[in-house]
């Protein structure tokens, strides 16, 4: 069979002038597309929508926090997606979002904490050591940010003051200084030498043995996901966040007073003590109101963040503003 | 002209795709746990952004030869100050609820506020002077010497981002140091015009 090839394009099959400006058209419409998709290709590189769900394990056996002590607070919760996914954790990132992404292969597993200095019987626990000190509580407390947010987060933890029981603290023993895991190769932005690590904190004694500050391993009744501080991490609720020391490898008692990374990177900006004080502004920043994630308006900060009547017996006679 | 035209367009529609992606990012619930701070911190990024863009126009436009790209250089220059805007917005809004008393007092008390709000007011007459009938009426040399200021507006945010990051301060640093390259630049090409520019490649006629 013969195939015939038209060797002519009819006349009928020439594109007429208003097809001809329609692909000038369709060029111009595909270049601004191109060009959009990329910029949008490029946004999206810096701010990725989140969508990652990571879990933790459960806990067994945990109790409703301990009686009289502890007040019970009444406002919502923040949701488990917003606790986890906006973080300040710098060994990981600087980008309160990219904690969790960065964080996701930590390994906790084995653990140790070595616990020791001016105590009578130092010793170093693994995790599940610690596990075994105390049941597990529920201690449903605010969060809040030196800079200026917070969050309530339902921790489950146990009073740091019965780990320091176990050791047996010194008559000499006056602070308490903590220390976080610095593993370059676990951790992407120990490299930047953003701060001083390994990330160090510290407390007076009687500050670490005061009933609200716990030792948590947990929250929402699971077992802590690495951009939260596991596997144990620090939380004294009457203080910024960050004197909540995460991802702890060493507890020392000590004599004198421990130096902390936050002090040593501004000494004007964030002291010793850094209780949550409204009426002491961050000098470059107001600490009056607070932005509570989940909610639409600023809500004022609470003196001692609200455990004024729990914790402010530790502080009589102190000048709140020269030790801030 | 037609192309001119489309030129401006290309740059309407990129510049609108942050905003857009931002808006619908916080219609669906998406902009991650503190959406307030997420929003200031994204406008303030996209500020900078685009003025350094604009600056750096007639910088590429001389050192490789290429004269078309001053067409880019308005459009640039006024999404640097619309996101500005966005991003005062977000602050009297999210941050201080409108209260003008509260604003005040902290451009008044934070010297990284008061920087920020002098940079943007630094940027309101250099956006009211950019039309056609505005650079004829002030007349080119005066235009010209005006809209140096936005080296100044720049700068200043630049400033004002570093001086209210806690602690890394690499990306303020990095607008800093592509503003310092950008003004190098022209201090250069003013005393050497010869060795940093390179004359516009005519090819036989404009396309198109």
């Amino acid at each position: 069979m013969l195939i015939k090839k038209p060797d002519e394009i009819p006349s009928s099959e020439i594109t007429d002038h208003p097809h001809f400006l329609s692909r000038r058209l369709f060029v111009r419409s595909a270049t601004l597309a191109a060009t959009a998709a990329g910029t949008a290709w490029l946004y999206r590189q810096f701010a990725p929508a989140s969508t990652s769900s990571q879990k933790g394990v459960a806990i067994e056996g945990i109790q409703a926090g301990a009686g009289p002590a502890v007040p019970a607070l009444a406002e919502a919760r923040t949701s488990f997606q917003d606790i986890t996914h906006y973080n300040n954790f710098y060994e990981f990132s600087t980008d309160k979002y990219g904690v969790a992404p960065r964080a996701k292969n930590f390994i906790t597993r084995p653990w140790t904490v070595e616990v020791g200095g001016l105590a009578h019987r130092p010793r170093t626990f693994d995790i599940d050591d610690l596990r075994r000190i105390a049941p597990p509580e529920e201690r449903v407390y605010r969060h809040r940010c030196v800079e200026g947010w917070s969050m309530v987060i339902p921790w489950i933890g146990f009073p740091l003051a019965k780990l320091l029981d176990q050791v047996q603290p010194m008559g000499s023993a006056r602070y308490v200084a903590f220390e976080t895991l610095a593993d370059p190769k676990q951790m992407p932005n120990i490299r930047t030498k953003v701060l001083d690590w390994p990330y160090v904190e510290g407390l007076r004694l009687d500050e670490a043995r005061h009933p609200l500050t716990i030792l948590a391993l947990g929250l929402y009744g699971q077992t802590l996901l690495p951009q939260n501080g596991a596997p144990l991490r620090l939380v004294v609720p009457w203080k910024y966040g960050f004197k909540g020391i995460k991802s702890i490898i060493k507890i020392h008692l000590l004599e004198a007073q421990p130096p902390t990374t936050w002090n040593l990177a501004g000494p004007t900006e964030y002291g010793f003590y850094s209780n949550v004080n409204p009426n002491v502004d961050h000098p470059r920043w107001s600490q009056a109101t607070e932005q509570r994630i989940g909610e639409s308006s600023p809500r004022p900060t609470l003196m001692f963040n609200g455990y004024a009547d729990q914790v402010a017996g530790l502080y009589g006679g102190m000048d709140l503003r020269a030790n801030f | 002209m037609q192309d001119a035209r489309f030129q401006k367009r290309l740059i309407l529609v990129n510049g609108l795709v942050p905003l857009a992606l931002l808006g619908t990012d916080a219609w669906r619930h998406q902009l991650g746990a503190n959406p307030h701070e997420f929003a200031t911190r994204a406008t303030g990024i996209l500020t900078l952004l685009f003025l350094v863009l604009s600056l750096a126009v007639t910088p590429a436009r001389k050192a490789f030869g290429q004269p078309w790209l001053a067409k880019f250089r308005r459009m640039l220059g006024l999404f640097g100050f619309f996101y500005g805007f966005l991003h005062l917005l977000t602050y009297v809004w999210f941050t201080k609820q409108f209260q003008v008393g509260a604003i005040t007092a902290d451009v008044a008390r934070r010297p990284f506020i008061t920087v920020g709000m002098a940079s943007f007011l630094i940027l309101v007459p250099l956006a009211a002077t950019s039309t056609n009938a505005m650079i004829k009426r002030l007349g080119g040399r005066r235009w010209v010497r005006l809209h140096r200021l936005a080296y100044l507006a720049a700068a200043g945010g630049a400033v004002h981002f570093y001086m209210l990051v806690k602690a890394d301060t690499r990306l303020p640093l990095a607008f800093a140091a592509v503003l310092a390259v950008l003004l190098a630049y022209r201090v250069l090409n003013r005393a050497f015009p010869r060795i940093t520019e390179r004359t516009p490649v005519r090819a036989g006629g404009v396309r198109r």
